[in-house]
């Protein structure tokens, strides 16, 4: 065999010196793609994303992905050297919605050559996705918010599938906005990343968070210097990770014009490169070159990146004015431009289109021969079809509210004239203008809630009335005053919390005693027909009426103010209402109560011998500033929101309901668009606290916390109980049932939250009033009562999960969230289970909750901002919500002895749920 | 004795030839293949190989040695098929594990018996773990691209059980091999994190072996060379090289271009040759010899030997032909970009 060997002696070359690797980060599709130092700036493809294009989400939701593919190749085809994935909508099943596109993507070469980067918010997407790709990958994104432990299990998952992440500069109680907090984030996930998880330093990507600038706030306006600085610091500090961003926040501002946005991005991005930005989510097709940048526009960008003068927003607002018109348009259907004067006005009206309805106001206010007749003729002509079509349920209130703003804004380019011929015309005659008529409407006194009350003033508007409107929280004698000032025809009224219908009695009475003479209208949600005929109308002679809803108060309104009709409608309503009351005082006895004695035998649970309630992880009080609103909006219930609009329905089948389907689509859209602006340019702030207290049961009704305040110590929390007579066997619920009585000798736990995301939302709605806007405003008021509705839902699940921690398997969808799968309940002082409001500053005050959350309290116990939430948690797999039901006088005696009140006091506090008679 | 990283370091190893082709000489019939223990089984398995593992495992346990005479460091397990998904064709999924613990002991037990014989050449056994009949990247449809035969949770199933019966087996080394599809290959790696992670023992050295199918280049799912490598990186393996579907002659580019690349040991053992018009290879021991000294001379080999059509002679040969060559330096791995 060795004379076949003959080779062993053969001289091997010099051995080649060492080759060296350098720890570049390298990715991969069916080609590879090495970021050098010298490749500058790797361009990630963003079509393909539910939530940025329009397109792309209803080519997946319609299950075109042959055309879907189409958008990514698109994407390769423009230079995209990343394709960014992202399925995040919640009408979509995002997990199998990623495996199919990404399956599909395998087998087209000419697309699946270049890495994926899979971007979700729902980590079980970014799994479905690592599933499917057999390159090296990103995913956008992971990061702290939920926490150290949360992050280090995804990363460790994203590095057993070998990708790259992108990492969010959040941490656990917000996101990071200034140069300190991102760069302090980034290092503290960079030293987690690679000491804890073993990443390599070349496999993380940081976005810091570009955030919009120029948008008039002023707090803004560094946000580019911030990012740029950062980015330079975190090079500096961690030279071989990346930094990424989605370029095209920084101009939302300017969103509609292209030509501004495109030299606010080209001009960041330029700044943003050379302190060692080096990858980013960009549409390629909206980038200019930096240098071939109109040198004005140029130097108003880099003023306002660089953050260098006072007024360069201003600036290049004004800027923006002047070449609006030169950006890409959107091909719209423009016919109905051919019409007459009277015709576009009714259309502009009716589609509730306000591009042209300056010029057209100002045509009409020519053609005829008053200011006046513009309103009284094609205004109210068009908006009589509004109203027509409104009536007959072929409009929707969103679209009512629409037609609302193009009304404002054509009544605006008049009211000059009209304000000018009035003055004339007392000059002349010492004449009176008389309007249709005039209603002055209010959110009572302690009440914050105003929504229902903005779309009645609107519909009204709509329908000719002069609308005073003294927003919320307006004490009776203000609203009497001005009634008498501004001689107001109608009263309306307006409430959300059960006090506001006591102090709706209140001003009735007042109204009685000070002899006024005009009709009173009572809405809002806690109102109803019963509590008008029984509690008010009784109260004031001269029109009490109950409206249930936006689209009745038009009806009602009318026939108030049409001097034939009025005495016959109001007698019908009195008889009607009458009937009502009499009815009710008649209906009573039916059902049986318990003396409270009795009920206490019934109680939800009686065996504690077994019980062994899970101690709190963290006990004592945590508060949360500047919560991630994007992670909220991940848990928002959107049924209510439709509501709010007066669409009835369940939530996805609404948006394709055969009659209001269209209408509730266009609605989501529109509240899905400023849910981005709210999330991305920050718009409202998310502030919370919870706090986990010992508490045991230390009487039939009493809870006994141990409060961690300083002076505050132990504190009763006073609980109701269910007196209705009920079946054998089945409990009177008491909220304190929940909890280990102090005889079964164990320590027992509860805990308490507040939640709001009203803060800083006035300025926009003052924003939105100067732009004659209600249907932002009241969009925007609607979103934040879902988001801080989301906060408690969010905050619940962490404390479940987290916090306190009785409930760390629990894997339950949002959707089993909003139907109350989980174990545990959150009930609200004010609410069914516990419907009585004073306890409410017992639960303030152990989480000294408007310190931490900027949350007050209103006399009748409305909290203020009114997006806020606040409530109890227990824990106790038994406790389930209840409504208390009417209580008997036996029970309020017992309380107000509890309480130290009087009788009356006890009274008044719990009218509502009073089984009997005052 | 010296550890696998050591031995590397020293000199170019040696890994074995083809288990087929030698099983192939022993002219087994059904009835071999069925053994004492499954002479009344439902389905046919003669070609069931791995099977051999639980019902000839003294032809196994010869064939290893063969290959260790001839001089390899590193013998393979004969469990190419042995996970849940492949057995499936024989309705054998329920021996799969065994067979893994099974062919594990065998190679260890013959491996041992040549460290003793010469401590100074420790031999190791590498627990092969095969592509797959079903692919994650691919679909078996042509009008349904999107279609998997086969989920990556299934495929991570398979593989751990496969990783958990040659670990229990004694194998020292974890060779993911004849990858044509990276994305199997990433799941063989996840499940290899994933039992290490749970047992809580530090991971075996892992090798990684894909497969370049035709001139394209292009492994069969259609990823480069590089591209393949920067996929599986993250395995942070031992080596990463070539096996099968082409000869020493043809993988030449493709083994000069992964020694530039990699960071770890290269790999590369070749058929013997191309097949010719009945399916056998025609490379002679010596043919095969000269080719791998090429790419020793070169400086692009860390681990040598045979796959589809090498026998022990080829190896013996390989073996003497590297004997006195340097393996590849491992490259440096530098710290900063610039």
């Amino acid at each position: 065999m060795s004379d076949t060997i003959t080779s062993t002696d053969t001289i091997q070359a010099e051995a080649p010196a060492n080759r060296t690797i350098k720890p570049f980060l390298r990715l991969s599709g069916l080609e590879p793609l090495v970021v050098r130092p010298e490749t500058n700036f790797i361009n990630i493809g963003e079509r393909t994303n539910v939530t940025g294009s329009k397109k792309f989400a209803r080519l997946i939701r319609e299950g075109l992905y042959e055309e879907a593919l189409s958008v990514a190749r698109q994407q390769v085809e423009n230079g995209a050297q990343v394709l960014d994935v992202n399925m995040d909508d919640a009408l979509l099943d995002g997990e199998k919605a990623m495996t199919t596109f990404l399956n599909l993507l395998a087998a087209e070469p000419d697309i699946s050559k270049i890495p994926v980067m899979i971007d979700s918010s729902k980590f079980s997407i970014i799994e479905a996705g690592l599933k499917c790709l057999q390159g090296k990958c990103i995913v956008n994104s992971i990061s702290l918010k939920e926490g150290e432990a949360k992050f280090i299990e995804q990363a460790r998952i994203c590095k057993a599938f070998g990708a790259a992440v992108v990492v969010m500069a959040f941490d656990e109680y917000g996101q990071a906005d200034t140069e300190e907090k991102k760069v302090a984030f980034c290092h503290r996930s960079y030293k987690i990343l690679t000491e804890k998880v073993g990443f390599d330093p070349q496999d993380i990507i940081f976005d810091p968070n570009i955030f919009a600038i120029a948008t008039g706030i002023e707090e803004h306006n560094n946000y580019a210097v911030d990012f740029i600085n950062a980015t330079r610091r975190i090079k500096e500090l961690m030279p071989l990770t990346s930094v990424s961003g989605g370029v095209s926040n920084i101009s939302f501002s300017f969103r509609g014009n292209d030509v501004v946005r495109e030299a606010m991005h080209s001009a960041f991005l330029y700044y943003a490169i050379k302190a060692g930005m080096n990858m980013g989510i960009v549409n390629a097709g909206m980038l200019q070159i930096y240098d071939e940048i109109e040198p004005e526009l140029r130097e108003l960008c880099d003023d306002a990146i660089l953050n260098r003068r006072e007024d360069a927003t201003e600036r290049l607002i004004a800027f923006a004015e002047t070449v609006k018109s030169k950006g890409k348009v959107i091909e719209k259907d423009e016919s109905w431009r051919h019409g007459t004067v009277e015709e576009r006005l009714s259309h502009a009206l009716v589609n509730g289109i306000t591009d042209y309805i300056d010029a057209d106001t100002e045509e009409a206010r020519q053609k005829y021969p008053r200011p006046l007749d513009v309103i009284e003729g094609p205004l109210m002509d068009g908006m009589n079809i509004v109203g027509d079509l409104f009536g007959s349920g072929k409009m929707f209130l969103p679209q009512v509210v629409k037609s609302a703003r193009v009304m404002k804004k054509s009544v605006a380019v008049l009211t000059p004239y009209i304000e000018e011929e009035k003055q004339r015309l007392v000059a002349e005659n010492g004449g009176v203008v008389k309007s249709a008529g005039k209603i002055l409407l209010a959110t009572v006194k302690g009440d914050v809630h105003d929504i229902g009350k903005n779309i009645v003033g609107v519909v009204l508007g709509c329908n000719g009335y002069d609308i005073v409107d003294m927003g919320v929280m307006v004490p009776a004698e203000k609203i009497l005053q001005k009634a008498r000032e501004e001689q107001v025809d109608i009263i309306g009224l307006s409430g959300l919390i059960t006090p506001s219908l006591d102090e709706m009695v209140h001003v009735a009475r007042e109204m009685k005693r000070q002899q006024f003479e005009v009709p009173l209208i009572i809405g809002g949600a806690t109102t109803s027909r019963t509590h008008t005929a029984v509690k008010i109308a009784p109260e004031y002679e001269h029109g009490v009426i109950h409206v249930l809803d936006a689209s009745r108060s038009v009806t009602v309104t009318g026939s108030l103010l049409n001097k034939a009709l009025k005495k016959t409608f109001l007698d019908d309503v009195k008889l009607e209402y009458q009937k009502l009351n009499e009815n009710f005082r008649n209906k009573k006895p039916v059902k049986q109560y318990l003396p409270i004695a009795e009920a206490r035998q019934h109680k939800a649970i009686k065996d504690w011998s077994n019980y062994k309630p899970v101690v709190p992880k963290q006990l004592g009080v945590k508060a949360f500033h500047n919560y991630d609103l994007a992670e909220i909006a991940e848990y928002i219930d959107w049924q209510p929101f439709f509501i709010s609009w007066e669409l009835h329905g369940k939530f996805p089948q609404i948006l394709t309901d055969e009659i209001v389907g269209v209408e509730a689509s266009r609605l989501y859209e529109d509240a899905k668009v400023m849910l981005k602006r709210i999330v991305e340019e920050k718009w409202l702030t998310a502030n919370g606290v919870i706090g986990l207290f010992p508490a045991q049961r230390t009487a039939d009704d009493t809870i006994t916390v141990q409060s961690p305040q300083p002076g505050q110590g132990a504190v009763q929390l006073e609980c109701l109980r269910q007196q209705l007579k009920k079946a054998p066997g089945q409990p009177n619920f008491s909220l304190a049932d929940f909890i280990a009585p102090v005889e079964s000798g164990i320590q027992d736990y509860m805990g308490a939250f507040a939640v709001t995301t009203g803060g800083d939302i006035e300025k926009w709605l003052e924003q939105f009033k100067t732009d004659l806007d209600d249907y932002s405003s009241i969009m925007l008021k609607a979103l934040a009562d879902r988001l801080v509705e989301a906060f408690a839902e969010l905050m619940h699940k962490r404390v479940r999960k987290e916090f306190w921690g009785y409930a760390n398997n629990e894997q339950l969808s949002n959707d089993e969230l909003i139907r109350e799968e989980y174990s545990g309940i959150r009930p609200a002082p004010g609410y069914p289970a516990c419907p009585e409001h004073t306890e409410k500053y017992k639960l303030f005050d152990m989480l000294n909750a408007t310190e931490n959350t900027g949350i007050t309290l209103t006399e009748s116990l409305a909290m203020y901002p009114a997006s806020s939430v606040s409530g109890w948690y227990f824990a106790h797999p038994e406790a389930k919500y209840f409504g208390l039901g009417k209580i008997e006088k036996d029970q309020v005696e017992d309380y107000a002895a509890r309480k130290g009140w009087t009788i009356e006091e006890a009274e008044k506090w719990l009218r509502p749920v009073l089984e009997y008679d005052m | 004795m010296k550890s696998l990283s050591q031995c590397a370091a020293e000199r170019i190893l040696i890994i074995d030839g083809a288990m087929g082709t030698m099983i192939q000489r022993y002219k087994l019939e059904e009835a071999d293949y069925r053994g004492e223990r499954f002479k009344n089984y439902h389905l046919d398995v003669k070609g069931n190989n791995d099977l051999l593992c639980l019902t000839q495992p003294h032809i196994i346990e010869a064939i290893h040695k063969e290959y260790l005479e001839a001089g390899a460091d590193i013998i393979e397990t004969n469990t190419f098929s042995s996970t849940t998904i492949a057995m499936a064709d024989y309705d054998m999924q329920a021996f799969a594990f065994e067979m893994n613990v099974a062919a594990a002991r065998i190679a260890k037990k013959a491996a041992q018996e040549y460290t003793a014989k010469t401590p100074d050449k420790p031999r190791f056994v590498a627990g092969a773990i095969g592509p797959l009949n079903k692919t994650l990247s691919l679909s078996p449809d042509v009008n349904n691209p999107g279609f998997r035969s086969v989920s990556f949770d299934e495929v991570v199933d398979a593989y751990y059980e496969q990783v958990k019966g040659l670990h229990e087996g004694g194998a020292d080394i974890l060779l993911i091999e004849t990858i044509f599809d990276t994305l199997n290959s990433k799941a063989a790696i996840f499940a290899i994190k994933k039992y290490f992670s749970d047992i809580a023992q530090p991971e075996l050295p892992v090798m990684i072996s894909g497969t370049i199918t035709d001139a394209s280049g292009r492994t069969l799912s259609g990823q480069t060379l590089e591209a393949f490598y920067i996929s599986v990186m993250h395995a942070k393996p031992f080596s990463v090289g070539l096996n099968c579907a082409l000869g020493g002659n043809q993988m030449r580019p493709y083994i000069e271009e992964l020694s530039q690349i990699a960071a770890c040991n290269v790999s590369c053992y070749p058929n013997a040759g191309l097949p010719n018009a009945f399916g056998e290879y025609d490379e002679t021991p010596d043919q095969t010899a000269h080719i791998i000294e090429d790419f020793a001379r070169e400086g692009f080999v860390n681990i040598v030997g045979g796959c589809c059509g090498t026998t022990p002679d080829h190896i013996r040969h390989i073996a003497q032909h590297v004997k006195t060559m340097r393996p590849r330096p491992l490259p440096v791995q530098e710290e900063t970009l610039a």
